[in-house]
């Protein structure tokens, strides 16, 4: 009986970090902002398009107006932040599925590692397209009087605040996968340190 | 062989350092005067607020890098040099970026928005930037290195460490 009792002390002292950890709903909740965040600041993007009928030339006394469009493919800079964004969105929604079907995905119990460095090399990513997106559209608001390229925001007004949305929707996601990084970082520190 | 790798590691910042100086210094010494019809324009990083923020972000990584240098081994604030290389390096990367789009658009123009490249008057600044833009993209991608390695090493996330 003792040594029964001695065995069943000795198993609860040794025992590894259980093996159905809690879920972490904090964790999980913000990374479905984030991908909530970055798929709509995709399709905002790639849907952004505006077509004007603008006054070309003055021929005699009659206008001249053909439409022009403006579209998200005409500048590589929207393009990169489009294909950036989804590639962010497609991780967060691979990992929400990783996180809520459970730890028999894992492999030798490299998953929390995994995510943690994916995370990190996905958000310097995202860090990428959401730096050169942001000086496109201040260029195109503000326009260079340097290198005299005029503003095209004062035609194309709905064009540039939906790219604008975008890119704060974008932001948003970014900031969130900061976040979401820097907690399973911790996580596998406090793993480590049993 | 921890020596050695040391002296790696070192070499690595010391590296990244240096690539992170002279993009700065090349950026910010980069102007040419070139005339438009009789105006005489001047063509300096200040003009494009993307070559701002380029030389702002990367002087910073290159104080916090030469500080790193001199961090001895087995410090405690080597955790503290995990998170500020994940922030610096975002920095670096976003900064790296925009300054390559708004170059992208100085050398081949934007025919959609009616915007002239501006390359051909001003060649000798277009040179520059680009070779500034070369020694930001090795920081860069030493940068990127140097963020894995310390997660690796701090944190071990891999769970190579047998102990």
């Amino acid at each position: 009986m003792a040594s029964e009792n001695g065995e069943k002390l000795d198993l609860s002292f040794n025992a590894a970090p259980d093996p159905k950890p809690r879920k972490e709903w904090v964790l999980l909740s913000l990374r479905v902002i984030s991908f909530l965040a970055t798929s709509s600041a995709t399709l905002v993007m790639a849907l952004n398009k505006q077509t004007k009928n603008l006054v070309v030339a003055t021929i005699g006394t009659t206008p001249v107006t053909i439409p022009l469009t403006a579209k998200f493919n005409h500048t590589p800079a929207f393009i990169f932040f489009v294909i950036v964004n989804a590639i962010a969105s497609v991780y967060n929604l691979v990992v929400i599925a990783v996180d809520i079907l459970g730890p028999q995905y894992d492999y030798k119990g490299l998953r929390l590692g995994l995510i943690a460095i994916l995370d990190v090399m996905i958000m310097a990513l995202a860090a990428t397209g959401d730096g050169a997106a942001t000086f496109m559209a201040e260029l195109g608001r503000n326009g260079n009087s340097h290198a005299r390229w005029e503003k095209i925001c004062d035609k194309f007004e709905a064009y540039c605040n939906r790219g604008g949305a975008a890119l704060v929707a974008s932001f948003i996601g970014i900031i969130l996968l900061l976040v979401v990084t820097v907690m399973s970082i911790t996580k596998l520190l406090k793993l480590n340190r049993i | 062989m921890a020596k050695i790798r040391r002296v790696c590691h070192l070499l690595l910042r010391f590296l990244a350092f240096a690539a992170t100086l002279s993009a700065v210094v090349v950026m910010a010494t980069s102007h040419e005067r070139a005339s438009f019809f009789t105006v005489s324009v001047e063509a300096k990083y200040t003009n494009a607020p993307a070559f701002k923020y380029f030389v702002i972000v990367y002087s910073v990584v290159t104080v916090y890098g030469f500080l790193v240098l001199f961090l001895p081994a087995q410090s405690l604030l080597w955790r503290l040099v995990v998170a500020l290389d994940l922030v610096f390096t975002m920095l670096l990367v976003s900064s790296f970026s925009a300054a390559v789009a708004i170059a992208q658009v100085g050398k081949k123009g934007n025919s959609y928005a009616a915007w002239l490249p501006i390359c051909d008057s001003v060649p000798k600044y277009c040179d520059r930037v680009t070779g500034a833009l070369i020694a930001g993209f090795v920081a860069v991608i030493i940068y990127i290195i140097l963020l894995l390695h310390s997660v690796h090493t701090v944190i071990d996330p891999l769970l190579l460490r047998k102990n």
